[in-house]
């Protein structure tokens, strides 16, 4: 990205979260604290999920079956199908249909959103009136949904308040939330009473039924689909699942992960022609009669055939636009979906959607918020990897952007795989051990060289790296170099600990105690010949790389592994990586043999601990502690053993709940981010002080989240392990 | 009765009313609970009906505005969510379920179901074989755009249902 458009994008985002910030983290954070409520509610959360992945790859596998089914039944009614290759087939199809009407209302509807039917429309002279409260105050103040449920998260009270007054001049003035509400009824209920067309979209479409599912609380959906005489559903045609019965998984997880309400007020099943007698207001006082209804479904393809044939993308399909993947992100909570968002669709599975539907470029302009701390996965309900679809997209996005200069150059000294769009700082971050190897063996010299403020606007200027960042501090000790200096020679040691390119050069106190710690237990120490597994580079979305370092790594491991021994990490976003990342990077027997033997080392002395009962650890003695895991060790549920030894040896633990410390890697040092990571780091702050005041050890495992507590509490931090020696 | 309990407590928590009446006694059930005027649709339930109750079960577009109240069966109920399933039909049960503030549903006892999975044992055959439309209805409307919960948003903003223990 050139300096320019950095600033920009630095400067947006700061006028974003000034304007729109506060309401955002509010209604999203309420939002996830509400799902992780209320799954709790579910005898069988995880085998749900599962039950629902099941039902969506079945689905989009059998989809073609599928749409002939659904067609025969919606036909076999009276009803009209159309299937719409783009935005405007689906648009010239919705206008022919309106045929003289005068006004459309509409039920909340993201597919709508994505082929612009309103402007199409009004550009034909009918008018359009969006019948959900949220979508109807953007649409009086002419403002883009900020979130895929609830639109108008980034509006306050107040802000809907001063529009009303202005737009409508009610008397007496709006002022509570009920005020508005019941005037927003009465505005729109008029609406709706004269409207030709009702046009909805559909959560779900059931082919054994011609069913159409929709998810509303508001009961616009209802009204909209009961009053005018014609009603046409647009949907994508992902929706269309195989039986009504399975619809009953995603009813149960669609609210709860969410916006963490059970049930949303209603579930509409339409099965059309819908029998209720359409009311007629121009003729008020006769009875109602007769249910001539006209109904016109219309399947959205405009991208999605593409995907489905995209084994990366496909997974996209499968969303069922819940949102847990927006309110679950540390960033989107503080920026919300006007800065995380492309043309249609926000959070972090827009990434997949944006690529898929309107195309790279699209994608691009938000991608970069994803730091890949993988919140989301655990809260998707189809179990979504959204991260690696966002990999997946930045890595075309670097295939696709043009070479520079500067780019040229710096390729011959950092060599890899990838091709010369990659931008510098990307391949800066990727080779950060390299950078490190050099930087340590002239560690004075290159530390000093990093402070110096003509080096960091150089920094700035050519590859990003903001100069308000403390850049980590090089050791001229390694980890390994103080390994080989102890003379202990180990022939056939019990465990391998991988010095990670961070443990190694920078947090070294945290690999010397993880040694000194497994010894104290009993296990004899060695180190992997292997440090860098790949995971700068991954999240640089530079696949070839990341695989190349993967194929190294499980080289030089195999032995070991083969001598089952265990591998302890002491870096969690690495661990991860072996675990998570690394099955879609290496063949599946070899990915899982790894995934297997690697362990965090808080793992594997609690596992000693649990065996032998003692040891030669540290005792606490009810030191208090707060505790912040790593958002990536949170995700593979690795960070109840680290409370649990800490506890075990008496010390007194209270953990956060922020769900990323916003440095997330390299994330926190690029110019364009470093206000955003610093927010995302001060909503962290605020959590650590509230907890233990000023007065407890602050401990992290994540060498980010050190980083970033570090800067904004400004005191120090440390491993867990280190406490233990 | 098996679930009624439970689906009670889920309704204590959703914050809709209830009745508990034996069928002889609707019509005094209802009188309690209806703000005049009332519109409605006739009850699909042997041997119960609005007769009795000051009802206009064939309601014009001008009703739905200004009618108070609207009563209509609720044909199933699940009893962990609270949850009623109002089926649309040739008469007004959709209108009069949505328009008017308040809601009263008339529900028989025998028609709760334990939870999700059994309703859609049973919405299945319905939807596929009888092309059914129903709403599967939680407690009032709400909404939570205008910057805080509001009950009543486009549809009711109050529900109650009255259970007929005896069928
Ligand atoms: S990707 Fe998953 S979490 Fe995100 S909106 Fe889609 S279904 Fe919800």
């Amino acid at each position: 990205m050139p300096d320019v458009s950095r600033r920009t994008k630095a400067t947006k985002i700061r006028r974003l979260m000034e304007a729109e910030g506060a309401s955002v983290a509010e209604n999203t954070q309420g939002f996830n604290a509400g799902r992780y409520a209320s799954v709790k509610g579910l005898d069988d959360y995880e085998g749900l999920k599962q039950r629902a992945r099941a039902i969506k790859e079945d689905a989009i596998e059998r989809l073609p079956e599928l749409i002939d089914q659904l067609r025969t039944q919606v036909e076999g009614r009276g009803g009209s199908v159309y299937w719409a290759d783009d935005a405007a087939d689906a648009n010239r199809y919705i206008a022919e249909v309106a045929g003289d009407a005068d006004r459309f209302v509409k039920s909340k509807s993201m597919t709508s959103e994505e082929i612009e039917v309103n402007e199409h429309l009004k550009a034909q002279g009918v008018e359009v009136i969006e019948t959900d409260l949220g979508e109807w105050v953007l649409q009086v103040a002419e403002e883009a949904p900020s979130h895929i449920v609830a639109p108008a998260i980034h509006k306050s009270r107040e802000s809907i308040a001063a529009l009303f007054n202005e737009r409508f001049d009610p008397e007496p003035p709006l002022e509570t939330a009920e005020e508005l509400t019941r005037f927003a009824r009465e505005q729109l209920g008029r609406l709706i009473q004269g409207a030709d067309v009702g046009m909805t979209g559909a959560n779900f479409i059931t082919a054994d039924s011609g069913t159409l599912a929709l998810v509303t609380s508001e009961g616009n959906a209802r009204k909209t689909a009961l009053v005018p005489p014609t009603h046409i559903a647009v949907a994508g045609i992902e929706k269309i699942i195989p039986t009504v019965e399975d619809l009953q998984p995603f009813v149960e997880l669609i609210g709860r992960s969410g916006t963490g309400q059970d049930l949303t007020s209603y579930l509409s099943l339409l099965t059309p022609p819908v029998p209720s007698p359409v009311p007629d207001f121009d003729r008020p006082d006769e009875p109602m009669e007769g249910s001539e209804r006209d109904f016109h479904l219309v399947l959205l393809d405009n991208g999605r055939t593409a995907m489905r044939d995209d084994p990366q993308l496909r997974e996209t399909l499968y969303c069922i636009r819940c949102g847990a993947c927006a309110n679950s992100c540390a960033n989107f909570q503080q920026v919300g979906g006007h800065a995380f968002g492309g043309e249609t669709y926000s959070g972090g599975i827009a990434t997949g959607w944006e690529a898929g539907v309107h195309g790279l470029e699209s994608a691009a302009s938000f991608n970069d918020l994803c730091t890949g701390c993988t919140r989301c996965v655990n809260a998707c309900p189809v179990n979504i990897d959204i991260p690696w679809i966002n990999v997946v997209v930045r890595d075309r996005i670097n295939r696709e952007e043009a070479p520079s200069a500067v780019n040229g150059l710096v390729d011959g000294l950092l060599p890899n795989d990838e091709p010369s769009g990659v931008p510098l700082a990307r391949k800066a971050i990727a080779n950060f051990d390299t950078l490190a190897r050099w930087g340590s063996r002239v560690a004075p010299l290159a530390n000093w060289l990093a402070r110096q403020s003509p080096v960091r606007w150089l920094m700035d200027r050519l590859a990003g790296i903001d100069p308000r960042r403390e850049l980590p501090t090089l050791r001229s000790t390694t980890l390994r170099s103080w390994f080989a200096d102890r003379d202990t020679v180990v022939s056939d040691p019990d465990v391998i600990l991988v010095p990670d390119t961070y443990t190694n050069y920078v947090w070294t106190q945290r690999g010397t105690a993880a040694v000194r710690a497994l010894e104290a237990v009993g296990l004899s120490v060695d180190l992997a010949d292997v440090g860098d597994v790949g995971r700068p580079a991954l999240s640089q979305g530079m696949i070839s790389t990341a695989t190349a370092r993967a194929e190294t790594v499980s080289e030089v491991l195999a032995p070991h592994v083969e001598a089952n021994r265990t591998i302890i990490f002491v870096e969690p976003t690495d661990l991860a990586m072996l675990k998570r990342e690394y099955a879609k990077l290496l063949p599946a027997a070899e990915a899982e043999r790894l995934a297997d033997a690697s362990q965090d080392v808080m793992s594997v002395l609690r596992e000693q601990l649990e065996t032998s009962g003692s040891s030669r650890l540290s005792e606490g003695k009810g030191q208090r502690l707060v505790y912040h895991s790593h958002c990536q060790q949170r995700t593979l549920d690795l960070e109840s053993p680290t409370v649990d030894v800490l506890e075990r040896l008496g010390f007194d633990v209270t953990t956060t709940s922020a769900e990323c410390c916003g440095m997330a890697g390299s994330f926190g040092y690029k110019s364009e981010y470093y206000e955003l990571s610093m927010r995302v780091g001060e909503a962290l702050r605020d959590e650590v002080q509230e907890l233990e005041g000023t007065e407890a050890t602050v401990v992290a495992s994540g060498v980010s989240c050190r980083e970033q507590l570090e800067a904004v509490l400004d005191r120090d931090v440390v491993h867990p392990v280190q406490l233990l020696v | 009765m098996p679930h009624v309990d439970q689906f009670l407590d889920s309704l204590e928590r959703l914050e809709v009313g209830w009745t508990r009446t034996p069928a002889k006694e609707l019509s005094s059930a209802l009188d309690d609970v209806l703000l005049s005027p009332s519109i409605g649709a006739p009850l699909p339930f042997d041997g119960l009906s609005l007769e009795g109750a000051n009802v206009n079960q064939q309601p014009s577009p001008a009703d739905l505005e200004s009618g108070s109240t609207g009563v209509t069966a609720a044909r199933m109920a699940i009893a962990s969510y609270g949850s009623i399933l109002i089926q649309s039909d040739t008469d007004a049960t959709e209108a009069a379920s949505l328009f008017p503030d308040r809601h009263v549903a008339v529900l028989r006892a025998s028609d709760i179901v334990p939870d999700m999975p059994a309703a859609f044992e049973r919405l299945g055959p319905a939807l596929r074989n009888d092309a059914v439309t129903t709403i599967l209805a939680t407690g009032p409307s709400a909404t939570a755009d205008m910057g805080a919960l509001v009950k009543g948003a486009h549809g009711p903003m109050e529900v109650h249902v009255i259970l007929v223990e005896d069928r």
